[in-house]
């Protein structure tokens, strides 16, 4: 199948790559890559393991192709933590809140809250699950997931109110 | 032993590296030369094949193989997967072949595999191979597979009794001759499908120079596929090797050994490259085990105030197409229906039949559920037959505590008989009910009804056989660095093992955790191991790293001993540091020691003292250990639209001695949402000819954070006393009296329209269809 030239942003650094048309995101990110910190759980869209951030939303990368995201900046789990390695507030407070146990959809879930925390910092406990239920976890109950991210909801909260 | 680290929340030691995307799961695992593996798969439920023809699939572009049945090494031909736990009431032990052969029994049943350059091209491949399938009768349907004239299963058979299982105690004619109340129930029920994130993942390695082979699988006994895979290509044991890496949830199905597993390592010693096969989760719905309907008629005879004098009855459990892992989730079921309660006579005949679907074997809970659901259900019909509170008719029937340990009076999977070994089940319930706000919550109900708001409450409680053996084993190793390494062969999907694991070390040899390291899911590591299952890891391994790691503790002691002149009891273990305590004596570190011991010249042991810190210990159980709990859910139905609203959850748990309370939580907290699914979504629904019609998760739905609330749970201890940490298993117990107590409150909320619910799941339509009878019988009632 003949293949596509795209040149993307990706955690912060410029590629080029020569995909075929009908692989998804999910997989480039993945195999091509080997960033595999992104986890295909379902591949129609349900589960949202496979959550990357493009161009800053939150979409599931197996429901848009490679080449569509030609031009795009993508943000991957890898690319979350600091290069030292520290952890962001919200990864550390999955961990604070036991918000992971197999930790296979978690990529997914902190994909998706870094994002609906940046753009809606003051949700509350009710939205904030009906806006997380387009992910799935079989493990944790979601309990620690949702703990967390009112957590790092009311700390981005009082760090505004004392600007 | 200090108490450091032993009952503390610990923050998990696995989770950096899993919140930063670097977690090695089977997918993430790349060899150079992969050949991707997709499998075709049978489109019905039951078929002969006539012929297969594989050429045009053969000449594609990428492929590098197409193998049918006929294609196998002569080792593999004629040869059905191991059988993991046999049992005398089978009938006949049928497992999968590897590729079906003649015949196939359900639909997505593998019959033939692609090799390909990439997935891609190995799907393309796929879909050009062309079966001449004819196709046979169909047994669909659990109830009618059971008939004299049902169609079989498998073409070769008479009947679909793969197991029929009798057991009972005490003299129920009698109960039932004496009893004042009779209540019967017919009760069918399913628990869908694992559905793990992380689906089924293999990967495959023959190393064609030391005829050794290598498999990484998303598995949860790394040892059975191991013995497996010895026993269908007739390898030494020391040629081969799994792998559990990361898992991605497990919950029972990534138990079973699977055919995808051994036609990919079957294909890498063939061709001589690594091989790969993810499964998707379209595969998922259509062939990873399932754990399915049962159908239990029922009788229960009581006294006059409520006691339980006897119960009787019939169980029907569908096993789908094969037997992987012979017949324990009816068999559990059938010996976990007595539950906390005292029952004096006894009397199950359990059905085990085959049909044309996906096999069952155990899912989170392992067929307790079900015995539990059937008991509640029950016992709720007697309360509401005698016009007592649910609560009350339970706690007249719960066996006290001063009656531990108690024989039920049958013999649990292990052959060893059910003895539940320690528990509190009396006020396990009144906390429950006593923080569930039950006794003033019928006025608020009232209240609600008059507004035409329908909540209600429900209750139910479990005893659940956990920790079951034959053993686990755990190797400790203080290593030439001074750090410790702790090696088990169970593998882990989630349940944090390393952390728990760690901390009873770190006690031991009072350290820091972060100085343990552990190696779990290797069959390298350790020669022998059974698997993640039955809420069993915690009680068997954990004992063996405390029995391993206090050996090398106090060998650790002896060395230094011997060198200070001191007797071993000076000698304290403190910050990797052996030293003479309360003295102004020397120490040595265990990195000293280590290489000491493993081998310094120069050097010479203490009398006696066998070279290496190193201990192995295999913990074997004298039988299970009997944890237990008690919920309470408060709904909120809708009687228009037969939605169901959780509005609060509470639960009361008793594991014994808890390692670490944040993550007995967790296991819970998950273990519900799980019962959640159960009670109120998950069902995988077939047509009439057994075809499966919810195939993706828009039409399979899984519980997710808008439905599923937080529960408010309640710690009892109960220590066991049959293993050295007074542990028992907390991994399913979430799970098992979930759907029971949800399905009591949605009961309880529609009084008013006279509904009555014998089955799970329910979903709405169902619901609505239930109160729309119920108001018919009452018209028809009110007419007459």
């Amino acid at each position: 199948m003949a293949k596509h030239s795209i040149t993307l942003t990706v955690n912060g650094k410029s590629t080029s790559a020569e995909v075929e048309p009908r692989v998804h995101l999910g997989d480039f990110l993945r195999h091509q890559l080997n960033l595999t910190g992104t986890h295909i759980g379902c591949e129609h869209g349900v589960c949202g393991a496979c959550t990357v951030l493009v161009n800053g939303d939150a979409v599931r990368s197996c429901l848009m192709l490679a080449v569509q995201a030609d031009g795009a900046e993508v943000v991957t789990v890898e690319g979350l933590a600091a290069e030292d390695g520290t952890l962001t507030p919200l990864q550390e407070a999955f961990r604070k809140h036991h918000a992971l146990q197999c930790g296979f959809c978690t990529p997914g879930f902190l994909i998706t809250l870094t994002q609906l925390l940046r753009d809606r910092p003051d949700i509350e406990e009710e939205e904030l699950r009906r806006e997380l239920s387009g992910n799935l976890c079989r493990c944790t109950g979601y309990s620690g997931i949702v703990k967390a991210a009112l957590e790092v909801a009311q700390a981005f909260r009082t760090r505004e109110a004392a600007r | 032993m200090t108490t450091r680290f032993f009952g503390a929340p610990v923050q998990r030691v696995e989770d950096p590296t899993l919140l930063k995307g670097e977690g090695r799961f089977t997918d993430d695992i790349k060899l150079p030369g992969t050949l991707h593996a997709a499998f075709v798969r049978s489109p019905f439920a039951h078929a002969r094949i006539n012929g297969i023809d594989l050429e045009a699939a053969r000449a594609m572009p990428g492929v590098k193989a197409v193998l049918a049945a006929a294609d196998l090494p002569d080792v593999v031909q004629g040869k059905r997967i191991l059988l993991q736990v046999p049992n005398p009431a089978i009938t006949e032990p049928i497992t999968q072949m590897p590729l079906a052969r003649d015949e196939v029994c359900f639909v997505g049943e593998p019959v033939a595999v692609v090799l390909a350059e990439s997935r891609h091209l190995a799907e393309d491949a796929a879909e050009m191979v062309i079966v001449d399938f004819e196709p046979l009768p169909v047994a669909a349907d659990l109830a009618s597979a059971v008939e004299p004239d049902a169609a079989t299963a498998h073409a070769h058979r008479s009947d679909n009794i793969a197991a029929r299982i009798q057991v009972g105690y005490g003299d129920v004619a009698a109960a039932f001759q004496a009893a004042a109340h009779v209540v019967t129930a017919r009760i069918p029920q399913h628990r869908g499908t694992g559905n793990p994130i992380e689906c089924r993942a293999v990967l495959a390695d023959f190393n064609a120079v030391h005829g050794t082979l290598t498999v990484w699988s998303a598995t949860q006994a790394p040892h059975g596929l191991k013995r497996a895979l010895g026993d269908m290509l007739e390898m030494a044991d020391t040629d081969l090797r799994v792998i559990a890496p990361d898992v991605g949830g497990g919950f029972g199905p990534k138990l079973q050994v699977y055919p995808e597993e051994i036609v990919v390592a079957i294909a890498s010693r063939m061709l001589g490259v690594p091989v790969k096969w993810i499964e998707d989760r379209r595969e998922h719905l259509l062939t990873t085990v399932q754990e399915r309907d049962q159908l239990w008629t029922m009788r229960m005879a009581l006294d006059a105030e409520g006691k339980i004098l006897g119960i009787s009855g019939q169980m029907l459990h569908d096993q789908g197409a094969y037997l992987p892992w012979g017949v324990i989730s009816p068999y559990i079921s059938s010996v976990t229906l007595p539950g906390p309660y005292i029952l004096p006579a006894y009397k199950l005949e359990t059905l085990v039949v085959f049909t044309n679907k996906v096999p069952t074997t155990p899912l989170r809970g392992a067929g307790r559920p079900q015995a539990v659901f059937t008991m509640e259900r029950l016992l709720d019909h007697a309360a509401d037959e005698l016009g007592l509170d649910r609560a009350e008719i339970r706690r007249r029937n719960l066996i006290p505590t001063e009656r531990m340990p108690y024989a039920v009076g049958l013999t649990f999977r292990d052959g060893k008989p059910v003895v539940y070994d320690s528990g509190d089940y009396p006020k396990c319930q009144a906390l429950a009910i006593e923080k569930a706000g039950w006794t003033i919550f019928r006025e608020r109900q009232r209240a609600a009804w008059q507004q035409g708001r329908y909540i209600g409450q429900g209750i139910a409680n479990y005893v659940e056989g956990t920790g079951l053996g034959p053993f686990e084993g755990a190797t400790t190793q203080v290593l030439p660095s001074g750090r410790i390494l702790l090696r088990t062969g169970s593998a882990a999907q989630g349940q944090g093992n390393k952390t728990v694991y760690a901390q009873i070390a770190a006690d031991t040899f009072n350290v820091d955790i972060s100085q343990v390291d552990v190696e779990v899911g290797d069959t390298a590591s350790i020669p022998i191991g059974v698997g993640a299952f039955a809420s069993r890891l915690m009680v068997n391994v954990g004992s063996s790293i405390s029995v391993s790691s206090a050996a090398v503790a106090k060998k650790i002691k002896q060395i230094a001993a011997a060198r200070f002149e001191v007797a071993e009891d000076e000698i304290e273990l403190a910050n990797g540091m052996a030293r003479v305590a309360a003295s102004q004596g020397g120490s040595m570190s265990f990195a000293e020691i280590a290489r000491m011991t493993s081998g310094m010249p120069g050097f010479s042991l203490p009398q006696g003292i066998e070279p290496g810190l190193v201990s192995t210990h295999y913990y074997a159980p004298p039988q299970a250990t009997y944890a237990n709990g008690c919920h309470v859910a408060e709904v909120e139905v809708d009687p228009e639209t037969g939605l169901v609203k959780i509005l609060r959850y509470v639960v009361v748990h008793d594991c014994g001695r808890m390692v670490n309370p944040l993550l007995v939580e967790g296991q819970v907290q998950g273990g519900v949402a799980h019962g959640i699914g159960n009670a109120l979504l998950e069902k995988m629904r077939f047509d009439e000819q057994a075809n499966p019609v919810t195939t993706s998760l828009a039409d399979y739905l899984l519980p997710d954070a808008d439905n599923v609330p937080e529960a408010e749970i309640y710690h009892v201890e109960s220590p066991s006393p049959l293993n050295p940490l007074g542990v028992k298993g907390a991994g399913e117990g979430g799970t098992i009296p979930a759907a029971a107590a949800i399905v009591s409150a949605i009961e309880d909320a529609l009084r008013p329209f006279g509904v009555r619910i014998d089955e799970a799941p329910i979903l709405p339509e169902r619901l609505c269809a239930l109160i729309d009878d119920a108001a018919a019988r009452q018209a028809k009632k009110e007419m007459a």
